[in-house]
């Protein structure tokens, strides 16, 4: 999953890509549905349109039916389950897994600012590309002694 | 115990004046006598907050209002505590199902003369509601504020709500310390005069992840909790362990942390806990002893067997006090108390316990 993370990390290309797309709908709707059938197929995406799966591990935090972006709520079954929906692993038991074994625990100390909600639909990769989502959290909350 | 502070501020606080009129910048400094015209911050001591600085062990309970519109119901409930604990939860439409209002609660519990923390969930209101609702508790006088995500609609008498989770609990609490410490909306808006509150959390330590779950209270912490309430403690060991490593990460020094306990009353409600009441687990000894008595015995055991927790909380470094929830039983938390070795609190002077 990390993979992924290099191979769309913002460049030069990328950027003006997305400056190109921005201005042309009807490309810029396509681009946006593709990222969309290719995030939902691999991470169950909502499109929120601002993307914080290199902080959580990879793991959508939007399809936790609270849709917590900062940790699990106090619910989770003993058995690492949804309380909401059984059937389902809780998204934050997944993430912090996933972020322990890649060594990238303290990712999940991240501040998730709250979330516009006027992008919902829009193409993160494109806000991503042109430096948008700088501001979407903090760098991880120290947890440590002293601060 | 709170009763001056209370008193003083049961009564309706005479009005704020307006944003318009206060952002004129004209105010009057601070140190004014309280009660006269011109923008002010009614004082708002949380003694809550002085017991816990002040090192005594510090004892909270939870009271659930009514489905109804008697506010005489929640001073019912208040009263026979009013000298055990040092303020009562009130708790936010709690299990996802309709109860008398949160600030309503509070100020009833106000007027009872206890103090409140009143306790505000991001399930149904969207950040401006939960906004508006943390300045409105700030200028009626309610001290204490307890964050949380809350229960989710499903669980509850409307299952067919919308759930809002606007913002979680997390960004609720930065977003409450940035209004009442930088006097700033979440949209960047000015607040004059900010509002002041002594802000917690909740956490449950013994839900998976299991070894995120103190690095989880470092984050809460980190974004604005004051004091921390847990989720119920059968197993005062599990939860020691949870407390080394709160230690480890210093965060017990940056927090108030009060265990949540509270009695099991009967075998019917053992087994609701059992069969899955979500992120609660009770140890096979608990179950155990309580099936190992008579019918009639079961409501003492369950008394007994909290006030022992009580006493191996009381001895764990860095526990702060102890949040007894036995709602529709809150009556019985002074015999909890009694039990577990703790006396009245202290009417004057210290506000926690003397024991």
């Amino acid at each position: 999953m990390y993979l992924l993370h290099h191979v769309l990390e913002p460049n030069a290309g990328y950027r003006r890509l997305a400056t190109w797309l921005e201005a042309r709908p009807r490309l810029r709707r396509l681009f946006t549905a593709t990222e969309k059938s290719v995030k939902q197929e691999i991470f169950g995406c909502r499109m929120c349109g601002q993307c914080t799966l290199p902080s959580t591990g990879y793991t959508c935090p939007m399809t936790c039916p609270k849709q917590l972006r900062n940790g699990p709520c106090g619910g989770v079954g003993a058995d690492g389950c949804c309380e909401v929906y059984p059937e389902m692993r809780c998204v934050w038991v997944e993430a912090f897994e996933r972020a322990e074994s890649q060594g990238r625990p303290d990712d999940l100390l991240r501040l998730q600012l709250p979330i516009d909600h006027r992008l919902w639909g829009q193409s993160s990769w494109i806000r991503y590309w042109q430096g948008r989502d700088e501001g979407l959290w903090t760098d991880p909350a120290s947890s440590r002694r002293g601060q | 115990m709170t009763g001056e502070m209370v008193d003083a501020r049961a009564g309706l606080p005479a009005p704020v004046k307006g944003d318009g009129e206060v952002g004129g910048g004209k105010g009057a400094p601070g140190g004014q006598a309280p009660r006269t015209g011109g923008p002010r911050v009614i004082p708002r001591v949380s003694t809550f907050r002085v017991a816990l600085e002040s090192g005594t062990f510090t004892v909270t309970a939870e009271i659930g209002p009514p489905r109804g519109a008697d506010p005489g119901a929640i001073e019912r409930k208040v009263a026979p505590l009013r000298d055990w604990v040092t303020a009562v939860n009130i708790t936010d439409n709690q299990g996802a199902s309709v109860r008398l209002a949160n600030w309503a609660g509070s100020l009833a519990a106000m007027a009872a003369g206890v103090e409140p923390i009143m306790q505000l969930t991001c399930r149904d209101r969207n950040r401006i509601a939960l906004q508006s609702d943390l300045l409105g508790a700030s200028a009626m006088g309610i001290p204490n504020i307890l964050v949380m995500t809350g229960d989710h609609p499903r669980f509850g008498d409307h299952a067919d709500a919308k759930p809002v989770f606007d913002l979680d609990s997390v960004q609720l609490l930065w977003a409450a310390r940035a209004m009442r410490d930088e006097g700033r909306l979440l949209s960047g808006r000015k607040l004059s005069p900010p509002p002041g509150w002594f802000l917690g959390a909740v956490e449950n330590p013994s839900a998976p992840p299991a070894r995120f779950r103190a690095a989880r209270l470092g984050k809460k912490v980190a974004a604005g909790a004051q004091f921390v309430q847990t989720q119920y403690v059968f197993d005062a060991a599990a939860f020691g362990e949870w407390m080394a490593q709160v230690r480890d990460l210093g965060v017990h020094e940056r927090c108030h942390i009060l265990a949540g306990v509270g009695p099991i009353s009967s075998l019917r409600a053992l087994a609701h806990l059992e069969r899955g009441v979500p992120g609660v687990q009770v140890p096979a000894g608990v179950a155990r002893r309580l099936r190992g008595v008579p019918q009639d015995r079961v409501a003492d055991e369950g008394i007994a067997i909290c006030a022992e927790t009580i006493s191996e909380l009381r001895r764990i470094p860095g526990v702060a006090g102890v949040h007894v929830m036995a709602v529709g039983a809150e009556h019985r938390v002074p015999v909890i108390l009694r039990q577990a070795g703790l006396g009245p609190v202290l009417v004057t002077g210290r506000p926690g316990h003397a024991s």
